[in-house]
């Protein structure tokens, strides 16, 4: 049982990133960035090619450099190009995929014996028998002050401006240009920031382990704003990251369930849609019922 | 300070929907100047402002403001010199961000600022903010944390113009910003303007659809139609003149009456 908790936990956290990623694209910037599974794929890989080369540390600035550089693409592509936002996403996601696939020089690159943050850490005692869990705890840690600290500058307000009012933007001094390609960047570097961990974590980098990652991480996302709510950047930061970890608890609950892991995609896009859904459900519901009274009414009145 | 030659625009230019909606422009206003603008509906009021803040590139002509040539300058650009407050409340302020949020947003867009990107308010520029928000008098200086999507639409456009102003603009354009508020918050609106304006001796653009607002308030009076000024009256010339006055005159000027039941009404 204590292993099941740490392992959710740990996927909790090596997750998180891509569900602040999306914190900072869907909720704040109101883009839904389709590059997130290219990106973390990109992520891995990069992470992967670094750890075999020997600078499993360097690993991790290098794979949120390359995914920033992803993330500028489809910027790019949308801000100054016209492509529609989601379809720019799209387009970098799947030109990735070749890009991946030159990085690793192969489909699956294995890790085995290479040195890793987490090799580093056990062999430095740190943290004792939750080292991996410790490591990657406190590099969620880091990048959540970090960005909670960002969304507070003239910078972060600007982007948080970008995505709740454009025309204000339009009429301030914001250039929306400049701001959606920052923010984009910096989700991305986030998104493979995870990819990097998880590929350490896992001692092998897969070119098709991304997929569908956006719709988990959305998952994670909507749980925690569900569950937390809105209120300071502090609160909702911290609610992303726990609506990552209730994630991975209710999926570790689901494979424990005997439900086979294959079908754990179909329970994240059900929990995505059931989610997101359930406003407008809702207000349809209350609309019915209220109709319903209201003609039940008229109809004792003749 | 804000000196605007010849411009022209043409919109749909070619087709069905071609429309003139500026044709040879031409108006200097000097520093301090507070002009109010009047005109028909389509007579191009809002596309002046448009063209002056970058929402799009005149076909023809040039504009300056303080020495400074804003002809082919981006929107973004020229809003560091340039403040704006639309008829909708809801256009000038972010609705999920607070009340300080969007004042550090408008106080951090200053010069000064303008390369630190990574730059924060700090206790003294909130203290700072406080006492902006004081003098609006409507107790938001109390409700600093709270999201701006709360206040009414009174609150939100008092708020606007602190924004645009706290820092004071090269010019101010207000385009009818106090019609979409009941006649005591307008009114309050309108006092508040008038004293932001003054104390900072703001030059000063405002569309208004109220004749007796047009006379009184700043210090020349522009009317506008087919996309040019038809009227420029300022100076000793102003004073005293009433609203049939204005109406015969603009009869004059543009050949034609003011067709409109909004300010006919007002």
């Amino acid at each position: 049982m204590l292993t099941i908790i740490q392992t959710a936990l740990e996927a909790g956290f090596l997750y998180a990133p891509i569900a602040l990623a999306l914190f900072l694209s869907f909720s704040i910037l109101n883009i839904a960035d389709m590059t997130t599974d290219g990106a973390f794929v990109l992520g891995a890989s990069v992470s992967a090619v670094c750890c075999v080369a020997g600078h499993p540390i360097l690993a991790l600035p290098a794979a949120m450099l390359a995914t920033a550089a992803a993330g500028f693409i489809t910027a790019f592509l949308q801000t100054k190009l016209g492509v529609p936002s989601i379809l720019a996403g799209i387009v970098t996601n799947i030109g990735l995929y070749s890009i991946n696939l030159m990085v690793m020089g192969t489909s699956n690159l294995s890790l085995f014996q290479k040195a890793s943050i987490y090799t580093l850490a056990k062999d430095a005692g740190f943290g004792g028998s939750w080292y991996k869990l410790v490591v990657t705890a406190l590099l969620v840690l880091v990048v959540c002050v970090l960005l909670v600290l960002f969304l507070g500058t003239r910078l972060g307000l600007s982007i948080r401006a970008t995505g709740d009012n454009a025309d204000m933007v339009r009429a301030s001094s914001i250039n929306p240009t400049f701001t959606i390609t920052v923010g984009l960047c910096v989700a991305n570097a986030m998104t493979g920031l995870s990819g990097a961990m998880v590929a350490q974590y896992n001692t092998f980098s897969d070119i098709n382990s991304g997929t569908g990652m956006v719709v988990l991480a959305l998952a994670a996302l909507v749980i925690g704003e569900t569950l937390i709510g809105k209120g300071s950047m502090v609160r909702r930061v911290v609610g992303v990251i726990l609506g990552s970890i209730i994630y991975r608890f209710i999926y570790a609950a689901a494979l424990r369930a005997n439900v086979p892991s294959d079908y754990m995609k179909l329970v994240s896009a059900i929990i995505v849609g059931v989610a997101i859904a359930a406003p407008t459900v809702r207000r349809w519901a209350a609309f019915q019922a209220k109709k319903r009274k209201a003609l039940a009414a008229r109809k004792g009145e003749h | 300070m804000l000196e605007i030659k010849n411009i022209s625009k043409t919109f749909n230019p070619g087709t069905v929907n071609e429309k003139t909606a500026l044709s040879g422009l031409s108006l200097t206003l000097a520093d301090g100047d507070f002009a109010t603008i009047v005109g028909s509906n389509g007579a191009g009021k809002s596309t002046l402002f448009n063209a002056i803040a970058g929402d799009f590139y005149t076909d023809e002509g040039s504009i300056f403001l303080a020495g400074e040539d804003l002809t082919y300058l981006p929107a973004y650009r020229r809003s560091r010199r340039i403040g704006r407050l639309f008829q909708d409340p809801m256009r000038g302020t972010a609705p999920h961000m607070t009340i300080e949020e969007n004042l550090a947003l408008a106080y951090l867009r200053t010069a000064k600022h303008q390369k630190a990107f990574f730059s924060r308010v700090g206790k003294k520029d909130k203290d700072f903010f406080r006492d902006q928000l004081a003098k609006l008098d409507m107790g938001l200086e109390d409700r600093m944390r709270q999201p701006v999507g709360l206040l009414s639409g009174g609150q939100r456009q008092a708020l606007t113009l602190l924004m645009a102003t706290m820092v004071p603009p090269k010019l101010l354009l207000l385009d009818e910003h106090t019609a979409a508020l009941d006649p005591g918050t307008a009114d309050k609106v309108l006092k508040l303007t008038r004293e932001i304006v003054e104390e900072d001796g703001i030059t000063c653009l405002m569309i208004t659809h109220n004749m007796k607002n047009a006379l009184e308030l700043g210090n020349r009076t522009l009317m506008m139609d087919n996309g040019r000024i038809v009227l420029d009256i300022g100076g000793e010339e102003r004073k005293g003149l009433t609203v049939d006055d204005l109406l015969s005159r603009f009869r004059a000027g543009a050949g034609k009456a003011l067709d409109n039941d909004r300010i006919l009404l007002s």
